[in-house]
């Protein structure tokens, strides 16, 4: 520990990065953010002196060390600088889902008895005061956008602007103290407390200390080469630790520049605007990014489809080897360099993705075509593999040994382990200290000598010394006769198609497998445009037979594919259903960063399940849900279930433990 | 309540809004086409930041009293009474520059037109500069065209339409376009804003929306609204004072709740038998 924290000199803390960001960087832009059509920026000197007048606002109102302070919002730069302004007075910031629904939101502000709460705007505040009477710890709301909280309350409402300019004023009061409480931070005390969504029960606090932050930031910016002239476009939740390493960690230690987007619709063309030069971005984004440019190449003239469909196939073939510097053939260079001037470039810049010289993908599996498509592209797309107890990076992609099927070599500075039941263990400088209040938790999960089970299953490839993730150790289980049975493998599969979003694979200690689909609105929704079949709703869709049958053959080529795997070949599905619903977070199928919680909707649709299982041909049915102003509702549905063709195969049996 | 509404200085309402003096009154207003009364001797007043509806079936001559408002119709007999003046035979733009905007029951905005280029011509009756130093984009058209942009840019924001801030309205969906006239109108800077229907047509989900942006610019603009709508819930959850007509005449003129409890009203809205 001694030799890490010598690397990091006196930059033990972010207020410190600030500080030293502003002497070398002062200049250059820190933030960015589209505000009235136009892109506002901050140099590096501008947001230290708003975040220091921010900092004292927060003394003027009485903040102590120690106090935890909730910050709720979208990516905008106000919200980074009251996180670091928190650093500074001693305080933990601690981000929240924006979207979550307001129990969620009165259980974690409960849980770390947060005093202060910093929202974006008024749906926010709405949501904190509506839970407020069960939380009295609060003593403070903070909010940055006025618009219609003008006749609110103000005794404990505060406008962010006013806190700063509050603190301006009082500078001769409070600096001496600011800097005695700055200066005190070292690299064991808490950087920031951030609630994992957890796929089960309720979210834990995660407690990530200054040398978690800074240390990991430090590695992974020099393993990709990150410098103060690169950007990244901040839009995924401030809550999510990826994005807190990205937009502060790494901001900070290297001084790039962090720019938010003017409001979550115009993300895309945002994107398109700034050009980033570090991205990042879960497979679902470069899902719909592919399938939007596949809907729009549907609707083109002829001449640019075939432009399109040659110069990609091209792309395919050659591409990836380029990018990698792999010998390839003259003529194919020439080719490939004919197809960036016409195709690719083009594309990239209506992307956004032009400057792009490092991306990553992470969270879930990627499907194969999808990342292909981007690497034939010539954008540098890598996989990355991590946790919020990991402070992100357990493993990732070098330059130039990218592969979809692998999430790369441990990242610097970490240790890798593979127990004998398959399952991950890590220790790195990023490990966290622990659950908040929760002993029992952090126990289970981190032993004596720091080494953290991640709870998924995976090997080492023998050749590459590349990670390869199977499944959710807890979700691989067997199936009645004893092969066996990964749902998520067969689910990624599925779900490689566009025109399916999501889908569940039941089958553990059943004698075979059958899943429920979701389709996705847009593609599917395209589709039918194009196939002259109407409908009114999205229920309307799902049902329709000829949706049905498209789904079929698309589980019946993943039963193929299934099958080629001696191993999994047991999980092919059998039968399946297209959901009546989209599986959603308001519902509590799914959590906040989008994964399948399993165990609810088994609970919720073991109606469904069941008749899957006794061969009936359709079901009606009644679900509960949610509207997003918290208002539940009932949606009814007779569902058709599918029998899907497999291949036969005979099953290998898991090797006895 | 009763007595507070007369006064004069104006009142506070009990969610704490200020609603000042009378801004336009109409008196004794009758509108007439050919033989048929489109509207009959009707009076009442509009104050100063508050939201006014003006209720009744189809036909009472709601849209004929609004476009009486705006400048459109000139009425037959009475007096529109607009800041404590009488209010002379107006052309409509003349009544645009004194401050008064609409939205129209049809949407009537340029549909192969940008939201915003929608939305600056909203700016026109502030625009000074002449055709001249326009056509040639020099000079004070220059600096004037970054000014408008920037309050249209205000609304943008408020509106929540950065996302199709450069889109043409023809191919927006049907709420999108609505929100778009009501920012149109508001890019005016208006004192009194007139909504003809704001909400006719939508579903549910863009009635609230709608309804939450309407009590945000009386709020945060302090702009005086006139709405005429047929959603009973909405109009009884937005307004301040509302005005019933039936067959050209005014049969209740009050706070929701009175408007409620009167018998005419309820008479006329059930269909009660008349002898």
């Amino acid at each position: 520990m001694a030799k890490r924290a010598e690397a990091l000199g006196d930059l033990v803390s972010i207020p410190r990065l600030l500080a030293r960001n502003a002497r070398q960087f002062g200049k250059r832009p820190a933030c960015r953010e589209k505000e009235f059509g136009i892109w506002q920026s901050w140099t590096w000197a501008e947001a230290e002196d708003e975040i220091t007048a921010l900092a004292m606002g927060l003394m003027a109102l009485g903040i102590d060390r120690g106090d935890y302070v909730a910050i709720i919002g979208r990516n905008r730069p106000a919200l980074y600088w009251s996180m670091v302004a928190a650093q500074m007075c001693g305080a933990i910031p601690v981000p929240l889902y924006q979207d979550a629904a307001a129990d969620e939101m009165a259980y974690v502000l409960d849980h770390c008895g947060a005093r202060f709460v910093v929202c974006g705007d008024q749906e926010q505040v709405d949501k904190v005061l509506s839970v407020q009477d069960g939380l009295p710890a609060i003593t403070h709301i903070l909010y940055q956008d006025k618009r219609g909280l003008r006749k609110y309350d103000h005794s404990h409402l505060h406008w962010l602007h006013d806190v700063a300019e509050e603190g301006r004023a009082a500078h001769s009061r409070f600096e001496a103290e600011l800097q005695q409480r700055s200066d005190a931070l070292g690299l064991d005390d808490t950087c920031v407390m951030l609630y994992t969504s957890g796929t089960t029960g309720r979210p834990k606090g995660v407690i990530l200390s200054n040398l978690n932050i800074i240390e990991t930031s430090r590695v992974t910016s020099e393993f990709d080469h990150l410098s103060e002239k690169d950007s990244v476009l901040a839009y995924l939740p401030m809550a999510w630790v990826g994005d807190f390493i990205f937009s502060i960690g790494q901001a900070y230690w290297t001084g790039f520049c962090v720019n938010c987007p003017e409001s979550p619709d115009t993300m895309m063309t945002d994107l398109r605007e700034i050009g980033p030069t570090y991205y990042f971005a879960p497979p679902r984004i470069f899902e719909t990014m592919l399938t939007n440019v596949m809907i729009r190449m549907e609707d083109a003239g002829r001449i640019k489809k075939w432009l399109f469909d040659h110069f990609m196939a091209v792309a395919r073939r050659v591409g990836p080897q380029i990018l990698d510097g792999k010998e390839v053939s003259f003529g194919d260079r020439l080719r490939y360099w004919l197809g960036d001037k016409l195709v690719y470039a083009p594309l990239k810049n209506t992307l956004g993705l032009t400057n792009i010289r490092v991306g990553y993908t992470a969270g879930e599996a990627i499907g194969p075509e999808i990342f292909d498509f981007y690497r034939s592209l010539g954008i540098n797309l890598k996989q990355l593999y991590g946790q919020t107890e990991a402070s992100v990076f357990i493993a990732q992609q070098p330059d130039g040994e990218v592969r979809a099927d692998t999430v790369g070599v441990p990242s610097p500075g970490v240790e890798v382990r593979i127990e004998p039941s398959g399952e991950i263990y890590y220790r790195s400088p990023g490990v966290f200290v622990e659950y908040y209040k929760n002993p029992e938790s952090t126990e289970k999960t981190k032993d004596a000598e720091g080494w953290v089970a991640t709870g998924d299953a995976g090997f080492f490839e023998e050749e590459t010394g590349h990670l390869r993730i199977i499944d959710r150790a807890k979700d691989v289980g067997q199936m009645a006769d004893g092969s066996l049975f990964a749902p998520k493998y067969v689910e990624n599969k599925l779900k490689f198609y566009p025109n399916i979003l999501e889908a569940v694979v039941f089958g553990a200690g059943r004698d075979r497998c059958t899943a429920f689909i979701n389709i996705d609105l847009t593609a599917v929704g395209n589709w039918a445009e194009r196939n002259n079949i109407a409908y009114a709703s999205y229920q309307e869709l799902a049902g329709h037979p000829r949706v049905l049958e498209m789904i079929q053959e698309h589980v019946e080529e993943t039963n193929k594919s299934v099958a080629e795997d001696p191993m999994l070949s047991g999980c092919q599905v059998h039968r399946f259903l297209v959901l009546h619903k989209e599986l959603d977070a308001d519902d509590g199928e799914l959590t906040r960063t989008r994964k399948v919680r399993r165990a609810i909707i088994a609970e919720k649709f073991a109606d469904l399940i069941e008749a899957l299982y006794d061969g009936s041909k359709s079901i009606y049915t009644e679900t509960e849900v949610t509207y997003e102003d918290g208002r539940k509702g009932k949606i009814k549905a007779t569902l058709e279930l599918r029998d899907a063709a497999t291949v036969p195969v005979t099953p290998q049996k898991v090797a006895a433990e | 309540m009763k007595d507070m509404k007369d006064n004069a200085e104006g009142y506070t309402t009990p969610d704490g809004r200020q609603i000042g003096g009378v801004l336009m009154e109409m008196k004794n207003i009758t509108l007439r086409f050919g033989g048929v009364m489109a509207i009959q001797d009707i009076s009442f007043d509009i104050r100063e930041g508050e939201i006014r509806a003006i209720i009744g079936p189809n036909g009472a001559g709601k849209s004929s009293m609004l476009n009486v408002i705006s400048g459109f119709y000139h009425p037959q007999e009475g007096e529109v009474w607009f800041r404590g003046a009488r209010r002379p035979t107006m052309r409509p733009y003349e009544v645009a520059r004194q401050g008064v905007a609409r939205t129209f029951q049809n949407i009537a905005l340029f549909k192969g037109m940008t939201t915003l280029d929608n939305m600056m011509t909203g700016r026109l009756t502030h625009m000074k500069s002449g055709m001249f130093s326009q056509a040639l984009w020099w000079g004070r058209a220059e600096r004037e065209e970054s000014e408008h942009r920037e309050q249209v840019e205000k609304i943008i924001d408020f509106l929540e339409i950065q996302h199709i801030r450069k889109t043409p309205v023809g191919r927006l969906p049907y709420g999108l376009q609505k929100r778009v006239e009501l920012g149109r109108a508001l890019a005016a800077e208006p004192e009194l804003l007139l909504l003809d229907e704001p909400m006719a047509g939508m579903n549910v989900e863009e009635k609230e929306d709608m309804s939450r942006f309407i009590l945000d610019v009386n709020d945060e603009f302090g702009t005086t609204i006139a709405l005429i709508e047929h959603d009973m819930g909405v109009v009884m959850d937005l307004s301040d004072r509302v005005v019933v007509m039936d067959y050209g005449k005014k049969i209740g003129d009050g706070t929701p709740d009175e408007v409620r409890a009167n018998p005419e009203v309820i008479d006329a809205y059930l269909g009660v038998a008349h002898d």
